[in-house]
């Protein structure tokens, strides 16, 4: 276990990476349920190699939010574009639901906290997997066993076990074998939707680590929401505040930690500390 | 007080038992279903004399079919002998004046249950197949709107996780009846449960096929001339049964799907499957003058 929760966040390197054209841009995103303003006129952007962390109380819109990165649900009004190669540009809310499913298999990768709503739990860890790489049109079985023990391998999953159905497994294996799921297909996004919640102290770091690997060996851009400022402390180059549907405060994370601008921001990193 | 003289006499039925709207709509639904292969098209499944699951989707069909010219075949499991089979051929041929017939290369509508004839169909002729469960993706999808969404969108990824996962836990495909099947590149049915010896029967042949579900209301068709491939792995081909050596105890044919018969003492004997095609092989043996037309599998070879 090598996860160093004192080492700030990635200050050095966010400026670096903000100097790059965004992977991610959206903008003016809201969205209703009801009376409820889920999402006011939010804007995200993140930056390839990135990881952005959003923070904020439960009902703040922060899962929502990344719902629609999913392209799970779509916003009563907004934009949301991807800089993707070999792809043209355009509002990804305007497409239909087929090209949705195969832009999300094949680009974005989602860890959700449940890992009932990310994993089919009859069916073995690497069949999990498997799917993913099937619903890309991979169609030999050697190739899609290969690729599933290299994913599982590289989210630190026991491969004596990759045959286990996932209701069998731990909290933080069933925590890797999405993981492994997610970035089977190597994504130009990960999204993580509180990886870490429900698991014990040690298994959460154990998480962390694997995830801090893989974003440091394969540059994968991340946003990751939680409502535990360690975990965002300890992953986030930049971070997002959120309440109430709006973003209330972004900035480099060692900022916003250090010298929180918002009232909302500062209870937060008060409260934590 | 019987039931002849509590029932409608025949003659009070429309010609061909359904009555005319209920055969217009099946008309149009069948088009369509011939118009894109292997699409389920829903129908408002009519009650015919006979329970659901029973072949009522099969029959249905064929009494849309059926005219005065008509020879009707219908098999059991391959056999023409069986109770249901005869009750259908004969209920058919009683309320259209169509002729019943056993040989398959004498029929020009071959109504079955979960087999295709040994002897290969032609053009002219039109196999019915009475399906329990039309939709291949209730295993991996109970949700039917679901279901309906995955087919639009050709989602068929978990059907070959579900034969992924056969392989992980048996070392084989272990999917025997009713195999996924890919019709036309596009849609994907469940070809009836019809043994995995006949799904390459069904593959650009020359014969139309539709396969019905009355309890379900819902037909789809293979038309001629039409590609229906089974789901595999590349890297694993498609296998059939291997009945390739096994010998009819009754008729000594070889090469062809074969019932598996059990035996006092713990062994088993064969006899074909095709009924029909066994009789004739019997005749033959005998000297009487028989035409046994070609069939698909020569030697136990598919050849067609």
């Amino acid at each position: 276990m090598n996860l160093d929760m004192s080492q700030p966040a990635l200050e050095r390197t966010a400026p670096r990476l903000m100097r790059t054209e965004p992977l991610l841009t959206m903008r003016d995103v809201s969205r209703r349920f009801g009376e409820v303003e889920a999402l006011r006129n939010v804007d995200v952007t993140v930056y390839p190699g990135e990881v952005m962390g959003i923070v904020g109380e439960s009902g703040s819109g922060k899962s929502t939010l990344l719902r629609m990165m999913n392209l799970e649900d779509t916003p009563d009004s907004g934009d949301y574009r991807l800089q993707l190669p070999n792809r043209e540009d355009g509002n990804l809310f305007d497409l239909a639901r087929y090209d949705r499913r195969m832009l999300c298999a094949r680009h974005i990768g989602i860890v959700y906290q449940n890992p009932h709503l990310g994993l089919l739990m009859r069916h073995s860890s690497s069949g999990n997997v498997a799917e993913r790489l099937l619903v890309a049109g991979e169609r030999s079985f050697d190739v899609l066993r290969g690729k599933a023990r290299e994913a599982l391998d590289a989210s630190e999953f026991p491969l004596a076990r990759m045959d286990a159905r996932p209701i069998e497994l731990s909290g933080g294996m069933q925590q890797r074998v999405q993981l492994a799921k997610a970035i089977a297909l190597e994504p130009a996004l990960l999204l993580l939707d509180e990886p870490t919640t429900g698991l014990d102290v040690s298994v959460q770091a154990l998480v962390l680590d694997t995830l801090k690997r893989l974003q440091r060996d394969r540059r994968i851009t991340m946003v990751l929401v939680s409502h535990d400022l360690g975990v965002i402390r300890t992953m986030a180059d930049r971070v997002m505040v959120m309440r109430h549907g709006e973003v209330v405060e972004q900035g480099l994370a060692d900022q916003v930690f250090q010298d929180p601008q918002h009232p909302y921001t500062q209870q937060l990193v008060h409260a934590k500390l | 007080m019987s039931l002849a003289n509590l029932t409608k006499p025949w003659a009070a039925t429309s010609y061909g038992f359904l009555d005319a709207s209920a055969k217009r709509e099946l008309r149009r639904k069948m088009l369509k279903a011939i118009a894109v292969p292997g699409c389920q098209m829903p129908y408002a499944s009519r009650e015919v004399p006979m329970a659901r699951g029973w072949g009522t989707g099969g029959l249905q069909v064929t009494l849309t079919l059926v005219n005065r010219n008509s020879r009707i075949k219908v098999i059991d499991q391959g056999a023409d002998d069986g109770v249901n089979a005869a009750s259908i051929r004969r209920f058919v041929s009683r309320v259209s004046g169509a002729a019943e017939t056993w040989d398959t290369l004498d029929a020009s509508i071959v109504q079955s249950r979960h087999r295709i004839p040994e002897e290969t169909l032609r053009d002219d002729q039109v196999l019915v197949l009475q399906v329990p469960n039309p939709e291949p993706l209730r295993g991996v999808e109970p949700n039917i709107s679901i279901a309906r969404q995955m087919h639009a969108d050709a989602d068929y990824g978990k059907l070959w996780l579900t034969l992924y996962e056969q392989i992980v836990r048996k070392g084989r495909i272990m999917q025997g009846a009713g195999y996924p099947s890919m019709v036309n590149g596009r849609h994907v049915m469940t070809p009836s449960p019809i043994p995995r010896w006949d799904v390459p029967k069904l593959n650009m042949a020359r014969h139309l096929t539709f396969l019905s579900a009355g309890r379900e209301k819902r037909l789809f068709a293979v038309p001629p001339f039409t590609r229906v491939e089974p789901l595999v792995f590349s890297d694993r081909p498609y296998q059939v049964e291997e009945h390739a050596d096994l010998v009819c105890q009754r008729s000594g044919v070889s090469g062809y799907f074969m019932n598996e018969l059990p035996v006092d003492g713990g062994g088993s004997t064969f006899e074909v499957s095709d009924s029909n095609l066994g009789i004739k092989a019997i005749q033959r043996a005998q000297g009487e003058p028989t035409v046994i037309g070609p069939t698909w599998y020569r030697n136990g070879e598919f050849s067609a």
